[in-house]
């Protein structure tokens, strides 16, 4: 079995319907470690030993949070920034994420059609993930598409449940599959299709 | 001449009232003007003192004592024994080769032998009191020139006691020739054997250090629980005065005794309060030494000789100064502090009125040269200040002096200076932090168990009532960066404040609060920072709370930074308005209405409503309307 971490960043939960949906989904699964990060750092006093601790007990790095401005909430940059030490995350020494898999999950306040070159936001979401993509390659980690929840605006039209469902669906089957491959195959973890479904 | 103790301290008063403004005034040191008062009111011009001089130069060479038991405070053990070498290396070099030279060139003038000798011992020895006294006014303690001033002086005053032992010796009849006035030099060893004296030396230098960890301490501790405060000023006094009064038992110098003595107790708690008490005794007792000085000088013996005494005195600085040069050199000292401290020791110092003194008696040496080398011993000393002057002016310019110490770390701690008054609960907090950040910090406060607690566990913390200006000017605010005041009592800190915003406006004060209405009579008072005790905590608490009832603590953290903002904001509106003092509303009446008036403004203002940041409803029913125009 492996183990997931899901480090969750989004500054006002109360309000987001989707995100509320979606962690309650998976929070509670045997397996995932599921960390609110403003909750437990509002300050940004981010405790580096203790993240690093955690993430060497895990198999599967997952980056939840809202898309804002094409890029995740601070706290998750700051995580970044603090937790994946030089020699320890990447460099000459640093070791410590290889051949861990990460990838993000993410919500977007406008529906995939505005993601690509003739919408108004340009760039497909994976090449706004670029960064994230980079940064989980320079630490040996397997980079996954991401989890989208898209459209969020409009958040009626679109079936929370289902998502939510397809999320901890999809925890559970990284979990348990001996081999990971196949979710290497889409270009969106949230579409692709697991066999018990 | 009137005899009246009050018409004398009046003259001296008066004398130095004078003197010494004007001398400051032309930005000249204070010593000039002493030695000024002194010509001023001594025989040879106004004449208001005469003959009896020389008793009260006697007496004031307690300030001398003081000066070195004050220095001793400032030294802690560790460094007085880092600076061992350089004491007998600097020191006895620089005796060594002037005792030669001095008398070589005594002799080739004319002197006896015996004469020449004790001429050259007097000349060897340089005035502390001149020197540490310039050293202290232009802060120069801890550069090379200071301290190696410093250690020689320290090396003259423990090989006086030798000079004093062989000059029996020299006298051409032996010791039966000593005349009769011989009782202020009895001393309770005399008449023990040479082995025996060292031992008792010995043991009496063990004594003052054990008395002074184990005796002086708790006294002392016991005095400060006592709460009186001239009981402190009468125990410092009776340290300094027990000290010297041993020292003379058992023949040493009083003022060696004294620095130890003052060494043993840099490193108790009461060290800024023994400074701040002796200070003015010091300073008084130095004046009254310097305007002796100036009224001894013989102005008759130099009408009579012009061109002997001057020529010799010529020769005397010259040859000081020259084999300090060379000593100097020789440790490897820069050019500008070698030429400093040169001129700085050049004169013959205080030690000479009682090396010839006791010389005469033992009729070494006679009446006429007395007279002389007195006159040329007081000119040597009035000089040095003058010739600083013209050095300082004049020549250290020229060579591009640099008065900086390359001690980049000692400079530091110097210069960001932290006073932390009041150790409590409060003030504790402040100084861990500080200290676990490398600054630290001058500690004061007035009770005494907590301060004998605090330093077993290692803290620098000093015993002291922190609202007398003294006190406060030994821990250094002079040159402090900051002024942080943690005390618990508000009267006790609006006073700090009050005497600090007078005397050092531009200090910074950081000040602990205890509520909002404190708060306003510091901000009346000119400070600009106040630490309510009862704001960050009780909002601290209550953020708590409301995580547990459920509240996201990220949201909760921010409304809590905003609370503290407006709140502080809000302390500064109300302190800005016009005061409506009501004299008839009492205090309590108008807090009452002070709380309402918060209360109301919470509510109008309604700090919650205002986060409406991440909020994407109006992106949501924005989308939605287009929606809804696209449908249609």
């Amino acid at each position: 079995m492996r183990k997931i971490l899901v480090l969750f960043a989004h500054p006002k939960l109360e309000q987001s319907k989707a995100n509320l949906a979606l962690i309650n989904a998976i929070k509670d699964l045997e397996g995932v470690t599921f960390r609110d990060l403003y909750e437990l750092y509002p300050d940004f006093n981010i405790h580096v030993n203790e993240e690093k601790k955690i993430l060497a007990l895990h198999d599967i790095i997952v980056w939840h949070h809202p898309f804002y401005w094409y890029s995740c909430p601070p706290l998750l940059k700051q995580w970044i920034d603090l937790v994946l030490e030089y020699n320890w995350a990447y460099g000459p020494n640093g070791r410590a994420l290889w051949d861990k898999t990460c990838f993000n999950v993410i919500t977007t306040g406008g529906s995939k059609e505005l993601y690509c070159s003739s919408g108004s936001n340009h760039y497909s979401v994976a090449e706004f993930l670029r960064p994230f993509e980079q940064t989980a390659i320079l630490c040996g980690m397997d980079y996954l598409s991401p989890f989208t929840v898209m459209g969020t605006h409009r958040v009626e039209a679109i079936d929370l449940n289902a998502y939510a469902e397809k999320y901890r669906a999809l925890l559970e089957e990284m979990m348990r599959v001996p081999d990971l491959a196949y979710f290497k195959t889409t270009n969106f973890l949230s579409e692709i299709t697991l066999p018990n479904q | 001449m009137t005899t009246s103790i009050l018409f004398q301290a009046i003259v001296f008063l008066l004398g130095a009232l004078i003197c010494v403004p004007l001398a400051k005034r032309f930005g000249l040191s204070s010593v000039i003007g002493y030695l000024l008062a002194g010509v001023l009111i001594g025989p040879f011009l106004l004449g208001f003192v005469g003959e009896e001089g020389e008793d009260i130069l006697h007496f004031a060479e307690f300030g001398v004592v003081m000066m070195l038991f004050l220095i001793g405070l400032e030294i802690e053990p560790k460094t007085f024994w880092q600076m061992r070498k350089r004491i007998v290396g600097l020191g006895g070099l620089q005796v060594g080769v002037t005792l030669i030279l001095g008398y070589l060139l005594f002799y080739y003038i004319g002197f006896e032998t015996n004469v020449a000798i004790t001429i050259a011992m007097a000349v060897a020895l340089s005035s502390t009191a001149i020197t540490l006294q310039t050293l202290k006014e232009k802060n120069l303690m801890d550069s090379t020139y200071g301290t190696s001033s410093f250690s020689i002086l320290l090396f003259q005053d423990i090989i006086v006691i030798p000079m004093l032992a062989v000059l029996p010796l020299l006298s051409s009849g032996g010791e039966n020739n000593t005349t009769s006035h011989t009782t202020d030099n009895f001393h309770f060893l005399d008449g023990l054997s040479l082995g025996w004296q060292a031992a008792a030396i010995l043991l009496s230098i063990v004594a003052i250090v054990l008395a002074g960890r184990y005796l002086i301490v708790p006294l002392l501790r016991l005095v400060a629980q006592a709460r009186i405060r001239e009981l402190l000023t009468a125990s410092a006094l009776f340290i300094v005065l027990g000290i010297s009064f041993l020292m003379e038992m058992v023949g040493l110098s009083p003022a060696l005794g004294a620095f130890l003595g003052g060494v043993v107790l840099a490193t108790s708690e009461f060290k800024h309060e023994l400074e701040s008490n002796l200070e003015p005794f010091k300073g008084l007792l130095l004046g009254l030494f310097f305007i002796t000085v100036g009224a001894s000088i013989n102005f008759q013996v130099i009408a009579e000789n012009p061109i002997m005494i001057i020529g010799l005195v010529i020769a005397v600085i010259a040859l000081k100064a020259l084999v300090i040069y060379g000593v100097a050199k020789v440790f490897k000292i820069k050019t500008d502090q070698r030429l400093l401290l040169m001129i700085g020791l050049a004169q013959i110092g205080e030690f000479a009125f009682v090396l010839f003194s006791f010389a005469f008696q033992l009729n070494i040496i006679d009446q006429f040269n007395l007279d002389m080398m007195l006159v040329i011993t007081a000119l040597s000393m009035a000089l040095t200040p003058i010739l600083s002057l013209l050095n300082e002016r004049f020549l250290l310019p020229k060579i591009g002096t640099k008065r900086q110490e390359n001690r980049p770390m000692d400079h530091i701690a110097k210069t960001h200076k932290v006073i932390l008054v009041g150790f409590g609960h409060f003030g504790s907090t402040v100084g861990r932090f500080l200290r676990a950040h490398g600054i630290e910090a001058t500690i004061l406060d007035h009770d005494s168990t907590r301060v004998d607690f605090l330093r077993k566990m290692g803290f620098q913390v000093y015993y002291g009532d922190a609202t007398r200006m003294e006190l406060l000017e030994a821990a250094g605010i002079a040159d402090a960066k900051l002024l942080i005041c943690a005390i618990g009592s508000t009267e006790t800190t609006n006073h700090l404040v009050k005497i600090v915003k007078e005397k050092y406006p531009k200090l910074k004060l950081l000040v602990r609060a205890r509520n909002r209405y404190d708060a306003y009579e510091l901000m009346d008072a000119g400070v600009k920072d106040i630490y309510r005790e009862s704001l960050d905590t009780s909002v601290k608490l209550a953020s708590d709370a409301l995580t547990h009832l459920g509240f996201r603590r990220y949201s909760v953290y921010r409304q809590a930074q905003n609370f503290i903002r407006y709140d502080e904001q809000g302390l500064k509106n109300m302190a800005e308005r016009p005061k409506d003092r009501d004299a008839y509303i009492s205090k309590a009446r108008r807090e009452l209405e002070q709380q309402e008036k918060l209360l109301e403004e919470d509510f109008t203002r309604g700090i919650l409503s205002h986060d409406k940041l991440w909020d994407s409803d109006e992106m949501r029913s924005a989308a939605l309307a287009k929606q809804r125009v696209k449908k249609t």
